[in-house]
């Protein structure tokens, strides 16, 4: 077995009288793509915030390369290349795809107060350098043209491939991806797989992902987790799942 | 029981008397938050409108030389009550109304400039130097050794105690048993869904606002009477304060708008009687400042969950 | 309401009920007049003029509620739809040398200027410069950041009361207290901020308040060191490189300005000097902030601003972010101060009331949040022009309080809505402009 990238074990999050997630085990491996799948309210979104310190489970550990990160606010555990997308994209409307971008880099960046104000040339280099990776990822995800344009003004599917290019300018080891081709059609779906294999190939980033779209989980996971009510229901290979008494059930009823 | 005691004791009473008109005003900012989830910054000047009516209706039956206490009294609040929740109604309907989909921080910005323009015109129409009147209500009960300290309780804190324990019965059983006020906690558990199930929720949220106008200028009558002295200004501490004890209480909870406005009181009224006047806001604020930041939620309150 | 108008086109109820709910309103508050006779409280109908101010407008809003359909359907004809005229300049980041040179002639303009032009106007000038200087510092924290400070004018007291304390215990100049006052605020702000920034937006506006209000009442009761509600008076004015601008040097050794250079006295120099100044403060305060926007915390601000949930998923410390606007804001108004505790030559409590914070939100909002040429033609407005219409003066805080909320239902934007820096994505022109000048005004 390949090195454990993440590895959540006994993971529970209760609120008040609700368990939302309940005694969850998962794991992910370097280079691996792994997707959860379960109805809508399994408590998929749940797991992810409590994977990137959104929320504090109340029960469980969670290592990441061998750290223990469940108690970790989410900006540090996102600092140790945990980043992820929104079900309901989270973009920074009001500024302009290319500050989006500049933005995440912000702790790669030279943040020193007095270097900035006077333009040092190790502050110019790094705003430079900067630029030009933000530059690389509009290329890759196709915004070249919109960089100056809000990003609040841009359509459903061109803000989905900036939340990941944003993601992805911090250098990520795991993206996680909530949902990234809901509102998306046939098309954009198909560009999105195609893009989710190249950031692994390319960029050697592990991908959690959670999604409705059964044709893209089949294709591009390595392995799938279920979920339903809180709970793991059966895991394994797309081909696994697939042919798994309990997980037809719960998807398609008696 | 000693001197020590009495005096204990005596603060203690005007600390509840303070204290009970605190959680009045404190009602009306946890209602309205409760259910639009905005500070209205404003509701401090509707408590003093309140109290500058009740001097207009009791200066203007003096003059008429009616002098029944309690014919004054009741038309004081009565006339008070109506023109603070015509004001309370205006203000939603005017300042807060368009606003309700924006931006937290627009809202209260618009209340702020709500809170600025009733001062100002209140001082414009009445002029911004106190205006005083004699007690109505006078005399009162003393406790106490010959020569020593005495406790005394005044029949205006009486007065002060009964109507505010009558107002807040009233409000509660409002609540608790009319169909509106079934309205008024379906809105503030979920104002969306309440408005999916046919109910006017413009019309619960404008009565929110009038309640707690109406409560506010019973405050402002009883303060008014208990201190005697009114200016255009006593509306942005008083808010302030009653902010601090529906925060306290946690907000949006209307027992902890009482609690809250109880405990502050109390508070203030042994650091004036133990400690010094002067510091009395500054407890308050410090009181505000450190609930804020160990707690929140308030001693009553709900947590709220953060929605990613 | 609108059900009402749907057969006739006139809107007889809502009319109805808006007129009397106006008069409601104004009868017992603007109809009466309260006054203390003998002890003896008196109530007597007001003046009558004030009754036809009542009845005219009552009749309006009765008018333009009955005939609201048809007035909106002419506005949109007549203006389209912003009502309020929306106020921009020219880009011309195209154009860098155009840019530098109308810069260079602005700066030379506000330079020369207050030497033809009377005292009392270059005084007006330089109020309204520390006006525009608070505002651009809250702007920082409210425009950028979306942090709702409503205890600002308390930074501004630390930053006078330092200067004013410093040099009357320790005998320390402006010079050197301008630099102390500045840090003295960004450390109150620091420290205050570390707890409070966790707070959600409107819990930190009435936290910050309260510490607004706790800072100018310690200042009113410490007496024995501020001076309580007296204040603190004499505090000395600038001067240029040890050169005082009064009639005798205060102090051994000194020479008066008019001595060095061996001109006549005149108190002109030194309310044009105090003027200059204000104009160099204001301008290193534009540049500071022009850099910052450029920089990666000043993104990061306004990141925070549009998402704080984006920022955490993205390795962004919200706490640390806040507190650095939190501070640097502090430190202008600090700056600020100073400055103001220098002009004046006597600070009291009573300058550092909330209304004071409310008046520089009240700029802020005007002029546009974030948009560093909306505070500035907002501080201008504000200030100038009460000094205008003296019999405005007396209205003047109503009105603020009224643009406040009209200017929040129609244009939360403000005047001047923030214009986004353009970046480009080739180097070429990136190297260009990083080797340039500092472009102090590319707001």
């Amino acid at each position: 077995m390949s090195q454990c990238l993440l590895e959540a074990s006994d993971l529970s999050m209760r609120f008040g009288g609700l368990l939302a997630v309940d005694q969850m085990a998962l794991n992910i491996r370097t280079g691996e793509i792994v997707s959860m799948i379960g109805p809508n309210g399994a408590g998929k979104t749940t797991v992810f915030n409590c994977l990137t310190g959104f929320y504090q489970p109340t029960g469980g550990k969670i290592l990441f390369k061998g750290q223990a990160v469940e108690k970790l606010p989410g900006f540090k555990i996102a600092r140790l290349g945990v980043v992820r997308t929104f079900q309901n994209v989270r973009l920074f409307k009001a500024m302009t795809v290319l500050e989006n971008l500049l933005v995440a880099q912000h702790r790669h960046l030279n943040t020193g107060l007095l270097a900035g104000l006077f333009k040092t040339p190790s502050f110019r280099k790094s705003e430079k350098a900067a630029t030009e990776r933000a530059a690389f990822w509009l290329d890759k995800v196709g915004l070249t043209e919109f960089a100056n344009r809000e990003a609040g003004n841009l359509a459903y599917g061109q803000q989905r491939r900036l939340e990941i290019a944003r993601c992805m300018v911090t250098d990520p080891e795991l993206l996680m991806l909530d949902e990234p081709a809901a509102g998306l059609n046939p098309n954009e779906t198909s560009e999105l797989d195609e893009l989710i294999s190249d950031l692994r190939k390319s960029h050697g980033v592990s991908v959690l992902l959670i999604e409705h779209d059964m044709k893209l989980v089949m294709d591009i996971s390595d392995r799938i987790y279920v979920i339903n009510q809180g709970r793991p229901l059966a895991s394994g290979t797309p081909e696994e799942v697939r042919n798994n008494p309990e997980v037809i059930k719960a998807y398609l009823g008696e | 029981m000693g001197e020590a005691g009495f005096y204990f004791i005596q603060q203690l009473l005007n600390g509840l008397t303070v204290g009970s008109t605190y959680a009045l005003i404190a009602i009306g900012y946890t209602m309205v938050y409760g259910i639009i989830g905005m500070i209205n910054f404003a509701h401090g000047e509707i408590y003093m409108i309140g109290s500058y009516v009740a001097f207009a209706v009791l200066a203007a039956l003096a003059l008429m030389g009616i002098d029944s206490v309690t014919l004054m009294l009741s038309a004081a609040f009565i006339i008070s009550i109506i023109i603070t929740s015509t004001y309370g109604f205006a203000i939603e309907r005017v300042a807060y109304r368009p606003l309700r989909n924006s931006n937290r921080l627009i809202a209260l910005i618009s209340a702020i400039g709500m809170s600025i323009f009733l001062q100002n015109y209140v001082r414009i129409a009445q002029g911004s130097r106190d205006i005083a009147m004699p007690s109505l209500i006078t005399g009162g009960w003393s406790f106490g050794p010959e020569d020593g300290f005495n406790i005394t309780l005044s029949y205006m804190q009486v007065v002060i105690f009964i109507i505010t324990f009558i107002t807040m019965t009233l409000l509660t059983l409002f609540i608790s048993r009319s169909r509106m006020g079934r309205a008024c906690r379906a809105c503030a558990e979920d104002l969306g869904m309440t408005r999916l199930l046919g109910i006017n929720t413009n019309q619960v949220i404008s009565l929110t606002f009038v309640i707690g106008a109406a409560l506010a200028a019973v405050a402002g009558v009883l303060l008014g009477l208990y201190y005697g002295v009114i200016n255009p200004y006593i509306g942005f501490l008083a808010g302030l304060k009653a902010f601090t004890a529906a925060v306290l209480g946690g907000i949006g909870s209307i027992p902890g708008a009482v609690l809250g406005g109880l405990i502050l009181g109390v508070t203030e009224a042994f650091t004036a009687g133990y400690f010094s006047t002067e510091y009395k806001d500054v407890v308050a604020f410090s009181l505000l400042v450190l609930i804020l930041l160990f707690r929140p939620t308030g001693i009553l309150g709900k947590p709220e969950v953060e929605k990613v | 309401m609108n059900n009402y108008n749907a057969t006739s086109g006139l809107r007889w109820f809502p009319a109805f009920m808006a007129a009397g709910v106006l008069l409601l309103l104004a009868v017992l508050m603007l109809g009466v007049q309260l006054t203390t006779e003998n002890t003896q409280l008196v109530v007597d109908f007001a003046a009558s003029e004030r009754w036809a101010w009542i009845v005219s407008g009552a009749v309006f809003v009765f008018l333009v509620q009955l005939f609201r359909d048809p007035l909106t359907a002419l506005w949109s004809g007549v203006k389209g739809h912003n009502a309020i005229p929306k106020i921009s300049v020219p880009s011309l980041d195209d154009n860098k040398p155009l840019k530098r040179l109308l810069i260079s002639f602005a700066i030379a303009g506000l330079l020369i200027w207050p030497f033809f032009v009377s005292r009392g106007a270059v005084d007006l000038a330089t109020l309204a410069l520390i006006y525009v200087m608070l505002g651009l510092g809250l702007n920082v924290v409210v425009g950028l950041a979306g942090l709702l400070d409503l205890g600002y004018v308390g930074f501004y007291a630390v930053g006078a009361y330092s200067y004013a304390l410093l040099n009357q215990y320790f005998g320390l100049d402006f010079w050197s207290c301008l630099l102390i006052g500045g840090a003295m605020a960004a450390l109150f702000g620091f420290i205050l901020g570390f707890p409070v920034l966790r707070l959600r937006g409107d819990y930190l506006a009435i936290v910050t308040l309260g510490f607004g209000e706790i800072i100018r009442i310690l200042l009113n009761n410490w007496t024995a060191i501020t001076g309580g509600p007296n204040g603190i008076s004499q505090i000395p004015k600038p001067t240029l490189f040890g050169l005082e601008f009064t009639r005798r040097a205060k102090e051994e050794g000194n020479v008066p300005f008019h001595e060095f250079f061996g001109i006549d006295y005149s108190s002109g120099y030194k309310v044009i000097f105090l003027y200059i100044l204000a104009v160099l403060l204001v301008l290193v305060t534009l540049y500071v902030i022009n850099r910052l926007l450029r920089m990666p915390i000043g993104r990061a601000w306004e990141a925070l601003r549009e998402d704080d949930i984006a920022c955490r998923s993205l390795g962004l410390n919200p706490t640390a972010i806040k507190l650095s606007a939190f501070t640097i804001g502090a430190a202008f108004a600090g700056f600020a101060g100073t400055f103001f505790a220098a002009r004046q030559g006597f600070i009291s409590p009573e300058s550092f009331t909330f209304i004071e914070s409310a008046i520089i939100l009240a700029i802020v909002v005007l002029g546009g949040m974030g948009s560093q040429m909306g505070v500035i033609l907002a501080a201008v407005i504000m200030t100038v022009l009460p000094e205008f219409a003296r019999e405005f003066q007396e209205y003047r805080m109503l009105m603020f309080g009224l643009m406040m909320v009209l200017m929040m239902i129609w244009r939360p934007e403000g005047l001047m809505p923030m214009k986004r820096p353009h970046l480009s994505l080739n180097e070429d022109q990136e190297d260009e402009s990083a080797s340039g000048q500092p472009a102090a005004g590319s707001v």
